[in-house]
């Protein structure tokens, strides 16, 4: 029976835009144009990879939760080569938190049926770094995660986590849930033909009532956690800055002295 | 008086810093109640004593180290029970975010994580977080179940507060989970003497413009010269230059400290979100449109390779 894979993305607002909040203070998805978060490419790079050491014995779906735009993430996973994908998308999801958002990744990854859920590190938006290691404890299935090296076999997945003490190798059986860090692998670029191939593949919708949730347990209300304030960073304030006439060394020591850093 | 849960980050019972300032914020919440665990445990309450721990609740067995995260999570759960705390707090560093995850999940409780700054309030704690790059700083708190809170170095001073730091046994029944992900092998790191990259009060980072792996020596030597720790940037590990266990920046290590020093470094949206918030910056870049200089307090416009070596034979000179 083939392996079945379902990769996790997120669409997220371009990290090089005015990135702001909107009023209700969740991230504001309007004014800055959304994408495929960048760390959720290696995901399916290596999703693409592990598909081709199967000798194409396996089957990739790829799975968001977001607002109708998040198609566009999907698309992109689907033109790198992913074969279906799953779209959670319901107006009671607005201003979900991690807690939330992790309950219907599950039950969406449940829904579908797989044997390995890949994900990236983290969000290129919210940061945490955390929602892998909460899918396998709401899954109840092994967690491999942050790995740098990946490889399926056997039923069995192994990788490398290199952490910050110590650079460790890791097993488990399947089912599991892995995540990849940016040292995977570079992310393939599309091609024309999965550009014009990822058309016609199948994205299927999916809304609260499908995955049997109660809007109550997600969206803004029903958030686990409850921003009270955000505040734009002051701009630093204008520093000093000198052109080396072969005296610049001298001058940078002269100012760390004055801040009493030597 | 309410008791906080700190879990606590150590090597072989050295207790590492973020752990200690993680101590102090507890103390402005409750009465801190530390888990140590793994090989060591119980030397850490010395340390943990002096810095305001009123309990030391400790459990070792090999579980810790042959498999991944979940044996250490049916710990903290165990503590949990045993104490019903008011906020569980821990170190924000890759394994300690998954722990805090997932007992998060298990008590029903929302996560905050790497948290730069925490205060008592009428709801529960209050968490400062830095976000989108360090462009917007946002105040939030939990509001379902016990706060449970990861949070980053360099986010509070490190207190001497002596407390009784009494140590017990705790008594943890590993989950079915536990042994789901095995460590079939674990290389240490090499030890490069230098500080903790993330702890440390003063890095030297490198770029793109140190162009290549042999001319990092010049930034190591500046770095030996304060005491410092040493950083890269995203262009410098993927050339292969620097190893990514060095990388700052939003898929790398972020940094925190009194003073930042980029060296050939652009400033990058990926590297500002690492080190936007250290205290004081400086940059040496050839380029003086580099976005990096937006950011300083003092910068060089010049070339690193001579600016640098002669700010190092400063450095040594002043510091006789």
């Amino acid at each position: 029976m083939s392996l079945r894979i379902v990769v996790c993305v997120k669409y997220v607002p371009d990290a090089t835009g005015d990135r702001h909040f909107a009023e209700d203070l969740t991230v504001d998805r309007d004014d800055v144009d959304g994408l495929l978060s960048e760390l959720d490419e290696y995901a399916v790079e290596q999703a693409l990879q592990i598909k081709e050491a199967a000798d194409d014995d396996a089957e990739i779906t790829v799975l968001t939760v977001g607002p109708e735009d998040a198609k566009d993430a999907l698309r992109k996973a689907l033109s790198m080569g992913a074969d279906k994908a799953v779209h959670v998308e319901d107006d009671d999801l607005h201003g979900t938190d991690v807690m939330g958002t992790s309950l219907v990744l599950a039950k969406a990854v449940e829904e579908t049926g797989y044997d390995l859920v890949i994900a990236g590190m983290a969000s290129t938006d919210g940061t945490m770094g955390v929602l892998p290691a909460i899918l396998a404890e709401r899954l109840g299935v092994p967690q491999v995660t942050l790995l740098s090296e990946v490889s399926v076999a056997d039923g069995v997945v192994k990788g490398r986590r290199d952490g910050d003490t110590a650079s460790e190798q890791l097993e488990a059986s399947l089912p599991a849930v892995v995540s990849v860090t940016d040292q995977s692998g570079e992310a393939r670029y599309p091609s024309f033909k999965g550009i014009m191939a990822a058309k016609k593949k199948p994205v299927k919708s999916l809304d609260l009532d499908d995955l049997d949730i109660d809007a109550e347990t997600v969206g803004l209300e029903g958030a686990w956690t409850k921003v009270d304030s955000a505040a734009e960073r002051p701009a630093r304030t204008a520093g000093t800055i000198v052109k080396d006439e072969g005296e610049g060394g001298k001058q940078l020591a002269e100012f760390l002295a004055g801040q009493k850093f030597i | 008086m309410a008791e906080v849960l700190v879990y606590v980050d150590h090597v072989d019972g050295a207790v590492r810093k973020p752990t200690l300032e993680l101590l102090t914020l507890a103390r402005r919440i409750g009465e801190p109640v530390a888990v140590a665990l793994g090989s060591g445990a119980e030397a850490t309450a010395a340390t943990l004593a002096e810095h305001g721990a009123v309990k030391v609740l400790t459990a070792d067995a090999p579980e810790f180290t042959d498999y991944l995260v979940v044996p250490k999570v049916d710990a903290l759960q165990a503590a949990y029970d045993a104490v019903s705390p008011a906020a569980v707090l821990v170190p924000s560093s890759a394994e300690g975010k998954e722990i805090a995850a997932r007992i998060a999940v298990r008590i029903e409780s929302g996560i905050i994580t790497d948290a730069i700054d925490l205060e008592a309030g009428d709801e529960g704690p209050v968490a400062t977080q830095s976000v989108f790059a360090a462009a917007f700083t946002t105040k939030s708190r939990i509001s379902k179940g016990t706060p449970v809170i990861t949070v980053k170095p360099n986010s509070a001073p490190v207190e001497a507060a002596p407390a009784a730091g009494a140590v017990e046994a705790l008594s943890v029944s590993f989950s079915a989970q536990a042994t789901g992900t095995k460590v079939t092998a674990r290389t240490p790191r090499e030890s490069t003497g230098r500080p903790e990259l993330t702890e440390a009060a003063i890095v030297v980072s490198g770029g793109r413009g140190v162009n290549g792996a042999e001319n990092f020596a010049i930034i190591e030597a500046l770095a030996d010269s304060l005491g410092a720790a040493v950083g890269a940037s995203r262009a410098a590990v993927d050339a292969g230059w620097y190893p990514h266990s060095n990388q700052v920046g939003q898929t790398g290590k972020s940094v925190s400290p009194q003073l930042y020093i980029a060296s050939g470094i652009s400033g990058a949206i990926q590297h500002r979100a690492g080190m936007q918030t250290s205290k004081t910056i400086v940059a040496i870049n050839k380029d003086a449109e580099a976005p990096i200089f937006d950011l300083v307090d003092y910068g060089v416009v010049g070339d690193l390779f001579e600016v640098v070596p002669q700010l190092t034979d400063e450095v040594k000179t002043r510091k006789g």
